[in-house]
């Protein structure tokens, strides 16, 4: 019997086998989108290693008749601002995500417990902040006004801290995964709620811990908005709104970099390779997450069929 | 037999007396392992809507916020009477309904597709690289259709056009290709994270199915359109309730970064959120872009709740909530 269907679902069946037509078009058809999914970096990354008096010559091309790789040398070696930025990049994902993880996992334990009678009551007062919101002003004036945060880290951090859909997923999870029994003999022996969920619950819910820990990971990252909003100054400019900021105003790079500031006081101007500087301070803006993201993608499978978040 | 009352009547007595503190007092630490969250809930989410009264209020920056005098409707009055209120709720509207079928047909293409790859290495290969731009910032996708279309250097403009024999073309100052450009932007970014969601759901379909449909002789395609699809329902329909209760909601990066804020190109381009930052960051006037975000708040919400209402009358399985 087991042989049976076995034979019935292998290729050899063939109602169950695409035509070879169809099949080589599914492959032919994925094999070019893959393509176009990379073309536009591999073009950015070509810009950036272009000679510059070529780009103005030729514009942007796939392959450039002279190669150059003054762009990387004008930043590593006048990288005060890139690495400037860089740094807050970095403090502000790795504090934010350490933070929004633990914050979000303690607010969803209790409200994942069926014995605690104001669960439900906790799970709305999340779950309503997906369903409405007090809009842009308010929401500025309270950082900016209330709690005085312009221009601060704080302001690129908090905000994205509470995610509800990641708060509503590890809920989820927790009912769903870590049995109540478990929780009972744990309290039955005396260990406190504290206790139980550094004990228990969190090394049992590492898969979910991870995913949230990946999504918050790229949205620090990612974030430009919070910058735009929040940062006035100079100081406290991410790698992403020094990205933005360079787009609008390609001296901008200039204006900030220590060489450049030195030779205009001196009295002469200075050029540099702004085009291809700009596209690999790009290709620098996206190195970690390229790197990072293969093995980012198999959380997020998982973390998106962690559990419906229903209810 | 009145003793037993007795008893349980005092028993219950305490118990409905203070139901509240005595819950307070069994799970105090839960309340303090969730008041990290509150704050910032309370910060972040809920003041800021009682703040909603902006809109209703002609603000200086002299009296504050509550001590500012009452303007009515006013607010709302004048932002009607703008042309640039039809402009943003128009484009809001038709790029979120676009892409809102572009986000289920294509993924949901690409999903039964990348199912019927039986290399399993070569099926992950591209599922991989499908999701890359997903992980992008909308500023570096902003560098990257910039490379492409820059008037002065853009691939397009110095390789691709002189090739056909096109002239170039200005893409920064034409409006009638943003329309095309953001909806191929957008599927292009969204496209690996919805296939993703499809092809999970359809890996989680249970085999038995296809076995008893190849025993009756059904056909591969037959198989899909009665087997596969009517099982992804409820994963469609919650995918696309999802994006419905949001269409008054763009995507503010994609609206703001990809055009470079290009001001020939606002009436294809501009979209509530990017109208409210405008009015409010640039402009500064308060009054004019707190009302444009009430309405979208309000409608907003309202718009979760009737598509979640409809879809329950249909059939509740499928309801959010």
């Amino acid at each position: 019997m087991n042989a049976e269907i076995e034979k019935i679902n292998t290729e050899s069946n063939p109602k169950n086998r695409l035509p070879k037509l169809a099949t080589f078009g599914i492959h032919s058809m994925f094999t070019v989108y893959s393509f176009l999914c990379v073309i536009p970096i591999i073009l950015v990354i070509m810009v950036s290693i272009t000679d510059e008096s070529t780009i103005v010559r030729d514009g942007y091309s796939f392959w450039p008749s002279v190669f150059s790789f003054d762009a990387y040398e004008f930043l590593f070696k006048d990288a005060t601002s890139i690495i400037k930025a860089y740094t807050v990049s970095i403090i502000v994902t790795v504090v934010g995500t350490c933070l929004s993880m633990i914050i979000i996992a303690l607010y969803a334990y209790p409200i994942s417990r069926k014995d605690f009678p104001h669960a439900k009551f906790f799970t709305f007062f999340v779950f309503f902040t997906m369903l409405f919101n007090g809009g842009l002003v308010p929401w500025y004036l309270v950082y900016v006004q209330m709690l005085d945060l312009k221009n601060t880290m704080a302001a690129l951090i908090m905000p994205l801290l509470v995610a509800a859909f990641f708060v509503l997923i590890t809920r989820t999870f927790f009912q769903t995964t870590i049995p109540a029994a478990i929780l009972e003999s744990a309290n039955i022996d005396g260990a406190g709620e504290m206790r139980i969920f550094f004990k228990i619950v969190l090394p049992l819910s590492l898969p979910v811990l991870a995913t949230v820990a990946l999504f918050q990971t790229l949205a620090y990252w990612n974030d430009w908005f919070l910058s735009l909003v929040f940062i006035t100054k100079e100081g406290n400019i991410s790698i992403q709104y020094l990205m933005y900021k360079t787009m609008l105003n390609i001296q901008y790079l200039s204006t900030n970099s220590t060489a450049a500031s030195a030779i205009t006081a001196a009295g002469g101007t200075f050029k540099f390779p702004s085009e291809s500087v700009r596209m690999a301070m790009v290709i620098i803006g996206i190195g970690p997450i390229i790197f990072a993201y293969p093995f980012f993608q198999k959380y997020f499978v998982k973390g998106l069929t962690v559990g419906a978040v229903k209810g | 037999m009145s003793t037993e009352i007795m008893n349980v009547t005092v028993k219950q007595a305490p118990k409905k007396k203070t139901p509240m503190l005595k819950t307070m007092k069994k799970y105090w630490m839960f309340y303090i392992m969730m008041l990290p969250a509150i704050v910032i809930l309370l910060v972040n989410n809920y003041i800021p809507m009682f703040g909603i009264v902006i809109a209703f209020k002609n603000i200086n920056y002299v009296d504050g916020i509550l001590g500012s005098p009452w303007s009515k409707f006013e607010n709302f009055k004048y932002l009607f009477m703008t042309k640039d209120a039809l402009i943003i709720t128009r484009n809001t509207l038709l790029y979120n309904s676009s892409f809102i079928v572009l986000n289920l047909v294509f993924p949901l293409m690409f999903a039964l597709m990348l199912n019927e790859i039986k290399n399993r290495f070569l099926a992950k290969l591209h599922q991989t690289v499908m999701f890359l731009p997903y992980f992008l910032s909308m500023v570096v996708i902003s560098y990257l259709a910039y490379a492409f279309l820059s008037d002065t250097n853009g691939f397009i403009n110095n390789s691709l056009l002189p090739m056909l024999d096109i002239e170039a073309i200005k893409w920064y100052f034409t409006k009638d290709f943003w329309p095309y450009i953001l909806s191929l932007v957008n599927t292009w970014k969204n496209m690996g994270y919805y296939t993703v969601i499809y092809m999970a759901a359809i890996i989680g379909i249970d085999e038995e199915y296809y076995e008893a449909a190849t025993i009756d002789g059904a056909s591969k395609f037959k198989q899909i359109f009665t087997i596969t699809i009517p099982l992804l329902t409820p994963i469609i329909t919650i995918m696309t309730l999802l994006q419905v209760g949001r269409i008054f909601n763009a995507d503010f990066g994609l609206f703001f970064q990809v055009p470079r804020e290009s001001g020939v190109l606002f009436p294809v381009t501009n979209v509530i959120d990017t109208y409210v930052y405008r009015t409010f960051l640039t402009v500064g006037d308060i009054g004019l872009s707190s009302a444009a975000g009430l309405v979208q708040s309000v409608v907003g919400f309202s718009l979760v709740f009737l598509s979640n209402w409809i879809v329950r009358k249909i059939d509740s399985d499928n309801a959010l909530f």
